[in-house]
């Protein structure tokens, strides 16, 4: 008898637990087909709700799905499924447990349809169900998530939350969590003045947000703490701003420094106004736009590197024609800017419609490999990799060019060939072959700019127009021939451009730094750094 | 020696001359297509110049118009306003066409109208605009403010509870129009002007890093922010990729676009813009079987399976089917007598229902508010029970709520004031 009656409660020990957890998939199960049958998105949100409210985390992957779009159901029985397309069919996964459920075709299945605020709810459902998940930053995001939309009932699941909590930094977001949705619950006023407290702590937008919508309806005591918590937190912000521009600057100057320093180099060495320069970068931009055509035909797997390959072959073609223009028509003109001016135009006609003939006037779609998407936050600043990668790049430009012009037997060459032609001459430089290099660096390091260039910007037959004014303005401010004269001036102009940018805007911005710019002409014609460099002479 | 060679290329002169008029023209009838194939709006206006390649191929296809074949003139003013006006005169001077199909940007067609009205040419403008104008000689297809902004405003503060607006357009007449409309507008509906913050960028810009976050900043204050974008052209593309890289997302701060539609979306990744808005009168995604005709056909014609349709092509569509409609009523090319035609005119649009041309030179269609999918094309989340008559004179700018437009005789005005009972109330007329 007692052997029975504890084989039996063993057997029910066992038992109930699964039967449990049935019971529970079969209740999920029965709210999921509602999805099938629901009309319109208040429908769609109320079974999310239902989801939601379950409290079983086994919910959450098809929350998950229907976020992405990526829920539907079979016309002929109406069973719900995550779909997955995987080469051009459509797989079906149980909704539940994730497991392939066969395939269909497209015609056969009817996507459940989500729209922003259905996709809000099911955030705010994913966060409630994730709170206790294994993975540490699904844990964060629930908090933070909790902490943007605050639900008084959630304290609870909160404090169990936090006392399970290991990881500090992810305890302190389930605190902020927790003081947000104190808040707004009925607690007593010391519980929430406590909770402005934390939440002025944490001093980013998503509290200030929070602290201003919380403030236009308190009263008392609270609507004071609220309006000081904001006034801190605005400061702080105020200055993060500031920073912020700086950034901004730099990344804009780091663009300019690209663009310009090749004209730098052939405007300061030789004294030739390039009018093609623009179309330089232009061309370094078609060439990654070719490379990377190659790379998706050929070798996907390749894509993160496709800038890597196309720098080197953006320097060749661009300096190649740099090369073939000086030779064959700059050489004629020496010591006639106003000719050289002209036939530079004319060149850079030409090569915008030989580009516009092979390739087509509409833009060409040059992809962000994987590593320059998205952003990464210093504090209060975000920091997008691309303007990131940019800068580096600018500065490891610069730093080469430096080397190739202080180091390189070459470059000690073109240096004496722009202070003084007739005596370089007379030491036994090649004069003539110095300029037609110098020209090809000159252009080749516009084609690499024009790679980097190309992950911002579109890619057209244009692309070098605008870029031609923004150069000339750097190298006549920086000084002609003088490369930290060109560093100097694009990260001024740049951070000048940015700072004027949130007062006058866009427009009005570029015009007053323009203005400024002529102003500082007049006073000192040379610029920053003047060099003593010579125009070629016939 | 010289008079010789004098004579003789004189001949061969007279002798050219003279047999052009014999080897002369068939008998077509020419379409002008006034699109920009280059420049920054070629982005949106190269796949109308191939609309209406497929329309006049589909209507020959059918036999022509009044016996006679079609002919399309193509030409490409670039995205150059000027060179516009420039282009305009060469197709209705030079190649006298019956009717140009064209424009995009309101600058453009600015710059156009007074040639239209100078040649008496007929313009059909296909693309969404900022109202304040009725012309003569111009049919205005696609959607005038009340067809697109404010309803997509209404959808924003009904459905989205949005409270905060950022007005983010390119600096031309046209957002900024839709701008002082869209002022007006919300604050009838008793929004506070620092709630409403407005902002113009050059064509093609694409340093926008301080712009999103100065949109960013705006929407932390502790209420639902939009964005409500007339950004034009390809300076779209840096923008929506700087939303994605900050890490702004549709649920948080939704953009509303109109001038963003399946063909500006298709050379982008649309992965990070999904739940973004656009309001437009029509989506490649409508189910109705007109529309999947026309799209199969579409694809059939420009030979490729990727290719996608959007509202201004639709536009071009209606108001083509229109024209032919109206020189078949009329019996004769001639403007004048089109003119008088094509008024009450109405044929059939690719969303099931039917589209007219209005005594004010507008027509009635229904709006749609869709939200981007991955794949770039639109899923309706809303639209009007009915079609929406196009409604050029502003009811919400005290300069433009007192005045109709009417071309029919007797009244034959564009801008009459209702409450002084005069015609030339504002504009050129």
């Amino acid at each position: 008898m007692n052997v029975l009656r504890a084989l039996g409660l063993i057997f029910m020990l066992v038992v109930s637990p699964a039967a449990h957890a049935q019971a529970d998939e079969a209740a999920l199960r029965g709210i999921i087909t509602d999805f099938a049958i629901s009309k319109n998105f208040r429908e769609t949100e109320q079974i999310v709700r239902e989801l939601s409210a379950t409290g079983d985390p086994a919910a959450a992957r098809v929350l998950t799905a229907l976020a992405d779009g990526n829920v539907a159901f079979r016309k002929a029985d109406k069973a719900v499924f995550i779909v997955r397309e995987q080469a051009g069919k459509s797989m079906l996964l149980d909704p539940l447990t994730g497991e392939e459920a066969g395939q269909a075709a497209g015609g056969e299945l009817t996507k459940v349809k989500v729209n922003n605020g259905l996709r809000r709810t099911i955030r705010e459902a994913l966060a409630t169900l994730t709170l206790a998940s294994p993975n540490p930053a699904i844990r964060q995001q629930a908090a933070d998530t909790m902490f943007a939309a605050p639900d008084p009932t959630a304290i609870e699941a909160l404090d169990a939350a936090i006392e399970a909590e290991a990881i500090p930094a992810v305890k302190q977001h389930m605190i902020e969590a927790r003081a947000s949705a104190v808040l707004f619950s009925a607690l007593p006023e010391a519980e929430k003045l406590a909770a402005i407290a934390i939440i002025g702590e944490r001093g980013d937008r998503a509290a200030l947000s929070l602290l201003a919508g919380y403030q236009a309806r308190a009263e008392g005591a609270l609507k004071e703490a609220a309006t000081a918590a904001i006034s801190n937190i605005q400061s702080t912000l105020a200055l993060w701003n500031a920073a912020q521009n700086v950034w901004y600057g730099i990344s804009l100057g780091s663009v300019l420094l690209l663009a310009a320093i090749g004209l730098a180099i052939t405007f300061g060495v030789m004294g030739v106004i390039n009018m093609a320069h623009g179309e330089m970068v232009m061309l370094g931009a078609y060439t990654t736009f070719v490379v990377q055509n190659v790379i998706r035909a050929s070798y996907p797997e390749l894509f993160d590197w496709s800038l890597a390959i196309a720098l080197p072959l953006a320097f060749l073609v661009a300096g190649g024609v740099g090369m073939v223009m000086e030779r064959g028509l700059i050489r004629f003109l020496y010591g006639r800017p106003l000719e050289t001016l002209l036939a530079t135009w004319g060149v850079s006609l030409v090569l915008q419609q030989a580009v516009r003939t092979i390739f087509g006037p509409t833009n060409r779609e040059v992809g962000n490999p994987s590593w320059m998407s998205g952003s990464f936050d210093l504090g209060q600043m975000a920091i997008t990799w691309n303007r990131l990668w940019i800068v580096v790049f600018a500065l490891a430009v610069f730093a080469l060019l430096l080397y190739v012009l202080n180091r390189t037997p070459w470059g000690l060459q073109m240096r004496a060939v722009t202070q003084n032609r007739r005596m370089a001459s007379s030491m036994g430089i090649r004069t003539p072959r110095i300029d037609a290099l110098t020209f090809a660096l000159g252009s080749g390091i516009a084609g690499m700019a024009g790679v980097a260039l190309s992950q911002g910007d579109n890619v057209s037959p244009d692309l070098g127009q605008g870029y031609i004014i923004d150069s000339f303005m750097v190298v006549v401010f920086g000084g002609v021939g003088n490369l930290w004269g060109t560093l100097v001036g694009a990260f001024s102009l740049g951070i000048l451009n940015k700072f004027l940018e949130p007062y006058a805007g866009a427009v009005l911005g570029k015009i007053l730094v323009l203005v400024l710019l002529i102003l500082f002409i007049q006073k000192r014609p040379r610029g920053l750094f003047a060099l003593r460099g010579r125009a070629v002479e016939a | 020696m010289r008079g010789t060679i004098a004579t003789m290329s004189a001949g061969l002169l007279a002798a050219g001359l003279a047999l052009t008029p014999a080897a002369a023209q068939e008998d077509t009838i020419k379409v002008g297509v006034l699109h920009s194939l280059s420049g920054t709006m070629a982005i949106s206006e190269t796949t109308l110049k191939d609309t209406m390649l497929f329309l006049i191929e589909e209507q020959n296809r059918k036999g022509g118009l009044l016996g006679k074949k079609l002919e399309a003139v193509v030409v490409d003013p670039a995205s150059d306003w000027p060179l516009f006006a420039e282009k305009a005169r060469e197709l209705l001077a030079v190649n006298k066409v019956a009717a140009v199909f064209g424009c995009w940007t309101s600058v453009s067609r600015k710059s156009v109208l007074p040639v239209f009205e100078e040649l008496n040419g007929l313009l059909f403008y296909p693309v969404q605009y900022e109202g304040e104008e009725s012309q003569r000689n111009v049919f205005y297809t696609g959607a005038a403010p009340n067809q697109q902004a404010i309803p997509a405003v209404d959808y924003l503060m009904n459905e989205e509870g949005v409270e905060r607006w950022v007005l983010a357009g390119t600096d031309y007449v046209y957002p900024q129009t839709t701008n002082k409309i869209l002022q007006a507008y919300l604050a009838s509906k008793g929004v506070a002007p620092e709630d409403i913050m407005i902002n113009y960028t050059p064509f093609g810009h694409s340093d926008w890093q301080t712009i999103v976050t100065d949109i960013k900043n705006f929407g932390s204050a502790g209420k639902k922010t939009a964005v409500v974008s007339t950004i034009n052209g390809d300076a779209n593309v840096p923008f929506y990729k700087e939303l994605a890289n900050q890490g702004i997302k549709a649920e948080d701060i939704p953009v509303v676009a109109f001038s963003v539609g399946e063909e500006e979306l298709a050379g982008i990744d649309t992965g990070p813009l999904v739940g973004h808005l656009t309001a437009w009168n029509y989506f490649q995604s409508v189910d109705t079987s007109e529309n999947a005709e026309f799209i199969a056909a579409w694809k059939a014609f420009i030979k490729d399976d990727k290719r996608v349709t959007n509202d201004p092509m639709e536009a071009h569509y209606i108001g083509f089917n229109m024209w032919v409609k109206a020189v078949e009523k009329a019996g004769t090319t001639d403007p004048d007598a089109v003119i008088d035609a094509i008024v009450g005119v109405s044929v059939p649009n690719l969303s099931g229902g039917y589209s007219a041309m209005m005594p004010n030179h507008h027509i009635t269609k229904p709006v749609l508010i869709g939200e981007i999918q991955a794949d770039g094309q639109m899923e309706t989340v809303w639209e009007t029970p009915g079609l929406v008559v196009g409604d050029e004179w502003s009811d919400y700018l005290p300069d433009s709520k007192d005045l109709i437009a009417d071309w029919r005789a007797p009244l034959s005005c564009g801008n009459f004031n209702v409450a002084t009972g005069k015609c030339g109330g504002k504009g050129i007329n």
